[in-house]
């Protein structure tokens, strides 16, 4: 989608503050706000890309004062009365429905040991990939209404090939409940002038992991 | 859409937390909470240990460790090259948002850069949980157009010739920046060494100052 999350080349979002900073949370709700969302995770009614869609489907002029915690949060809510797993009712009420059934929480052992083990994305090869290091490609000019992890800043640009990473799970389909279709994953390096004209600062490039449904042939 | 209700609003600005809002995100936090752990969603104990692993157990020590060994252990460094994710995991590092891994060299006239313009992708194993800057509107947007302003923004200034390479993290696959090791510490071990390494510079976004030179206000 062509969401305000997608902010790469964007003017206008002020100055970065820059200054280190001693706690990783700002307040505790934060923290308990990123352990609700991997604990509620681990339930496994949603995949990471699925998250990530409903973090960018919030509303643009909600989405862009957030806290970055506070669009856990949204998205977190949103997805479990989506999924069924809290109901609307309960969410307002706070209080369980005495007649829904109870699930089973995955416990703190099992939790760390799923921190510390991961979920890779890359799968067996099928088929050879279509492109080789050294090769031009053109991000193709796609606008899916759904979730992609094509930057619009890429897109119809001319970038050569850097590495092949294997093959990964397609957020695209995956978001969407449309399986992993695994595809071949490119990093694409880019010429900093090709992306940003008279802008670029030369010399510079940037550098983007592109799926190959992404990319053309040049 | 997915959105269907209210979301949080937070009156400090994106990317800060929320720490002048005591009540109204904690509270509705602490409601969602005691709501999942009624229907047997989450374990209070292991949001606990969620909580544990990120501010005690993983941060950016692990990352300053795998570039002390990758200064001073020339086979170390090689393996690093060829395949991260295992030369990391030599070392005891792996897990959630780490596993696919690529480490990017700085060197005389290169200087790398990481981003996630599309939401925080960031190498949790290595570097912990990232900063607010990192998750802040105003990075995402300008670090792959204008890195060397937003170098500047953090005190960094590189020569005219330097190349500057932005990795944008659009992938499951992560970047872990290896900095130059700075003049004058020939045969420092390799616990004083990964002392000097700072989360920022394993980011791209500081550099590592020759240690004789610390302290004077760079």
């Amino acid at each position: 989608m062509n969401g305000v999350h997608d902010m790469g080349g964007m003017d206008g979002m002020g100055p970065i503050d820059a200054r280190p900073e001693a706690a990783l949370f700002h307040a505790p709700w934060e923290a308990r706000v990123l352990a609700l969302t991997l604990a509620a995770g681990a339930q496994g009614r949603w995949t990471l890309d699925e998250s990530r869609f409903h973090r960018e489907s919030l509303p643009a002029t909600d989405y862009l004062p957030m806290p970055y915690y506070g669009r856990w949060f949204a998205a977190l809510t949103d997805l479990l009365v989506k999924q069924g797993l809290i109901s609307a009712q309960e969410l307002s009420s706070g209080r369980a429905d005495p007649a829904a059934p109870r699930a089973t929480p995955v416990n703190a052992k099992a939790m760390v040991a799923r921190l510390n083990l991961g979920g890779p994305a890359h799968r067996p090869q099928v088929r050879p990939p279509r492109f080789a290091v050294g090769d031009k490609v053109r991000a193709r000019h796609l606008n899916p209404p759904g979730h992609t992890r094509l930057p619009r800043y890429a897109r119809g640009h001319v970038g050569v090939i850097a590495r092949l990473h294997g093959v990964h799970v397609l957020p695209d389909s995956n978001a969407h409940g449309r399986g992993e279709d695994p595809q071949p994953l490119y990093q694409v390096r880019f010429d900093a002038c090709e992306l940003w004209g008279d802008r670029a600062q030369a010399p510079s490039l940037v550098h983007l992991d592109l799926w190959e449904p992404y990319l053309e042939p040049v | 859409m997915p959105h269907d209700h209210d979301h949080p609003h937070d009156h400090t600005h994106e990317g800060g937390g929320g720490q002048t809002l005591p009540s109204d995100m904690a509270l509705r936090v602490k409601a969602l909470e005691s709501l999942l752990v009624e229907k047997g969603l989450v374990d209070p104990a292991a949001l606990d240990a969620i909580i544990e692993t990120y501010e005690r157990r993983i941060g950016p020590r692990n990352g300053a460790r795998v570039v002390a060994r990758a200064w001073t252990d020339p086979a170390y460094l090689e393996r690093l090259r060829a395949d991260a994710t295992s030369a990391i995991a030599e070392l005891g590092y792996g897990g959630r948002g780490g596993e696919h891994m690529v480490a990017v060299e700085n060197g005389p006239g290169v200087h790398n850069l990481v981003v996630c313009t599309l939401c925080s992708c960031y190498p949790w194993p290595v570097l912990g949980l990232p900063p607010a800057w990192y998750k802040s509107n105003a990075y995402r947007a300008r670090a792959v157009s204008d890195p060397r302003g937003v170098l500047a923004e953090f005190g960094v200034s590189l020569t005219a010739t330097t190349e500057v390479r932005v990795w944008d993290s659009t992938s499951e696959v992560r970047y872990l920046v290896i900095p130059e090791r700075p003049a004058g510490t020939g045969g420092w071990s390799e616990d004083d060494l990964a002392a000097l390494v700072s989360r920022d510079s394993m980011v791209g976004t500081a550099l590592i100052p020759e240690p004789r030179s610390r302290g004077r206000g760079a």
